[in-house]
């Protein structure tokens, strides 16, 4: 160890693996895996979202839960804010899950339209 | 890019609950359900809640599973990692006591939300094998910190402001240890890791090793530095080896990535740490016994003066610290001295691990704020005595310390508050005994365990406390007299006052403890010829009541001396009590409760 960069560049890298471990992620994504979240495509959301916190560093867990009891509008993910304010996203689709990324996640703006049902 | 984390202790306790074995499976198993990528299992150090082992956390889902087994692991794969529903039948929880209703959330349960832990802040958290969990979480930050922006004396002056006091059980303030052998002028200094827990029921400083090696490793080399020290010894029985094991991974992986070695942080100061392995005798606890031990001679004492600090180990400055003291160190610097200083009582800054055993039920490692009162630690965050039984006492300081009774439990928990009231804090063991324990016969138990370690260099506590021994076992067998009595207290003043090192002076500490709060047990063992816990066998007797006899044999079946007598339908049964043992299997055996014992 030559110098204090280089201990905090090894930090930075490391944090990445225990950060899901600690408390103090600036958003909790949960997603809807049950049989329905996954007949209806959320493994790929999922991965959408796994791939952009890897990429981009961001502060953010990610947690499976079960069934929400509204089949018909899954893939449900929910993002939870360290205020504990819950944002649903219904119907969520990989395209839409990079939507809701740049702007939910990245800049903390609510995509009010993907938070309603349609079908 | 992993979501989850499952985080299996490995500590000793899980360990030998085949929590490796677990790991094992929750790989293959999840790799099964080809969930490899996503999922990682890690083994960490201790989680505290021994009694439940092995412990499994998933994150970040903050989930806890007790007394996991392999057959369980499917199901926890296939529910909660496929398909984010916990098992709710495995999960650590609490019962609200206002709602009545089930607490699972980690940090309200009443084991964990008393605590503060610093000492222990990475046990349980990060891969003890694995130095850049530990740098991710501010490790040798602190190292960086004291290297780069201090000199020696601003840090034993950090040291001196946070008011640490040496956790080994001495109590003796950090910083001026650390100024003593930083004014000797020497070009050669040692720096020493007390890693050699003795105390029976204490493993505090084996959970650190096994949990956070590289905590201690970054306060060894601090210290280094701040005494002028270039050279450090860990030393570490040989019964601790996964501890030994651990160490010696961390210890190369700090050497690799340059916080061990030569001119670490481009400062120019070096150090090297060096693993002694002790075999194991409770005298080599004592400082100057410890630094003969490394030095290859036999682990005997000195006199002191001169104390380590000036002449220590091959006859240099040396400051020898406790494991726990280390593992403080590195939050100290990162935190600052003020805010250390602002937990724990006037005199005892900071928290104390303490490994409580014995009859509670939490069965465990639990660190609070200094201050804490007994009552908090052993009821509410141990949970009490199991059984519903009635508490007794509390054992802290091991062979050195003494017992506390109900009347003490308020009392809140530091270095001068346990010394006053005749125990002492020791390394940290606290062994909680109930209403089945004889006081007299853990007063033995302990100088037992003293004769055995005492290395027989002085004749006070080489003899002495042989000879107390022989009036304790007299006790309990029936033999006693006042008169022993009267001379056994006598003895345990002299053997305290005389003896040569801490292991003689403070061996007394049990029996005088004991005879200060348990008298009334001493005088029924003498005087009635009984023993209240019904524990000391040579003061039992046996006997069948009558009427309640249903003449089925069970007793006389069951009885390895055929000391029981009677016949099978017609005539009640009797125990000679000349042929009796006092072993009690007629009473586990007897389906009637006819069987007393008195």
């Amino acid at each position: 160890m030559k110098s204090l960069d280089e201990l905090n560049r090894i930090r930075e890298e490391a944090l990445q693996k225990v950060n899901l471990r600690q408390n103090n992620a600036q958003y909790r994504i949960l997603i809807g895996m049950a049989t329905c979240g996954i007949a209806a495509g959320a493994r790929p959301v999922m991965k959408t979202f796994l791939e952009a916190i890897d990429k981009d560093h961001l502060q953010v867990t990610i947690q499976q839960t079960g069934c929400l009891g509204m089949c018909i509008h899954e893939p449900i993910v929910e993002i939870i804010d360290q205020a504990g304010l819950k944002t649903t996203y219904m119907e969520v689709t990989a395209s839409k899950a990079q939507e809701i990324i740049e702007s939910h996640l990245k800049q903390g703006k609510i995509l009010e339209a993907y938070t309603h049902v349609t079908k | 890019m992993e979501r989850t984390h499952v985080l299996v202790c490995a500590g000793t306790g899980c360990t030998s609950s085949k929590s490796l074995e677990l790991v094992k499976r929750f790989e293959e198993d999840i790799k099964m359900k080809d969930l490899q990528n996503e999922i990682k299992v890690v083994k960490t150090g201790c989680f505290g809640l021994c009694q439940k082992g092995p412990i499994v956390a998933i994150h970040p889902d903050k989930v806890f599973y007790s007394h996991v087994t392999l057959g369980d692991i499917d199901e926890i794969v296939n529910e909660h990692l496929y398909k984010g529903r916990p098992v709710k039948r495995l999960e650590i929880s609490d019962i609200d006591e206002e709602t009545k209703e089930a607490i699972f959330e980690f940090e309200k349960i009443k084991f964990y939300a008393k605590q503060k832990r610093i000492a222990l802040r990475n046990c349980g958290t990060i891969n003890p094998e694995d130095v850049t969990e530990y740098i991710a979480l501010d490790g040798y930050q602190a190292l960086a910190k004291v290297l780069l922006e201090m000199t020696p004396q601003q840090v034993i002056d950090e040291m001196k402001k946070s008011g640490l006091r040496g956790r080994g059980g001495g109590g003796f303030p950090t910083g001026n240890k650390w100024q003593f052998a930083a004014n000797q002028i020497n070009d050669e200094k040692y720096v020493i890791c007390n890693a050699d827990e003795g105390d029976p029921g204490a493993f505090m400083d084996r959970s650190i090793l096994e949990g956070d090696p590289h905590s201690v490793i970054e306060a060894m080399v601090i210290a280094g530095y701040a005494i002028g020290a270039h050279h450090g010894y860990v030393y570490i029985r040989a019964e601790y080896p996964i501890a030994v094991e651990r160490l010696k991974i961390a210890i190369s992986q700090a050497e690799e990535y340059g916080m061990l070695g030569d001119n670490i942080f481009n400062t120019g100061f070096n150090f090297n740490i060096e693993i002694r392995l002790g075999a194991g005798a409770f005298v080599c606890g004592e400082e100057t016994a410890l630094i003969a031990s490394i030095e290859g001679k036999r682990g005997m004492p000195t006199v002191k003066p001169p104390f380590p600090a000036v002449k220590g180990v091959w006859g240099k400055p040396t400051i020898i610290n406790n494991v726990e003291t280390f593992a403080n160190i590195p939050a100290i610097i990162n935190n600052g001295a003020e805010w250390f200083a602002s937990i724990g009582t006037e005199k005892s800054k900071g928290t104390k691990v303490f490994a409580l055993g014995g009859k509670i039920v939490n069965t465990g490692l639990v660190e609070v704020p200094m201050g804490t009162t007994l009552r908090e630690v052993i009821y509410e965050i141990g949970g009490g005595c199991p059984n519903h039984k009635n508490f007794k006492a509390v054992q802290t300081g091991g062979p050195s310390g003494g017992c506390l009774t109900e009347e003490h439990l308020d009392t809140p928990i530091d270095f001068d508050n346990l010394v006053a009231l005749g125990s002492m804090m020791g390394s940290g063991g606290m062994i909680i005994l109930d209403e089945d324990n004889c006081m007299v016969d853990v007063a033995r138990f302990y100088m037992d365990f003293i004769v055995d370690e005492s290395c027989g260099k002085c004749t006070p506590c080489r003899v002495g406390t042989k000879r107390m021994l022989e009036m304790l076992i007299d006790i309990t067998e029936g033999r006693g007299t006042l008169q022993t009595l009267t001379d056994l207290e006598a003895l345990a003043i002299h053997v305290k006052d005389s003896s040569l090192c801490g292991l003689g002076q403070t061996a007394s500490n049990p029996v005088l403890s004991t005879l200060k709060h348990f008298k009334q047990e001493y005088l029924a063992h003498i005087v009635d010829k009984k023993c209240p816990s019904k524990v000391c066998k040579s003061l039992l007797d046996y006997s069948i009541e009558k009427d309640a006899c249903k003449k089925c044999g069970l007793c006389a079946k069951g009885c390895p001396t055929t000391a029981i007598t009677g016949i099978l339908g017609k005539e009640v049964y009797v125990i000679d009590a000349d042929k009796c043992i006092r072993c009690g299997a007629c009473v586990q055996n007897c389906p009637f409760g006819a069987v007393n014992r008195t």
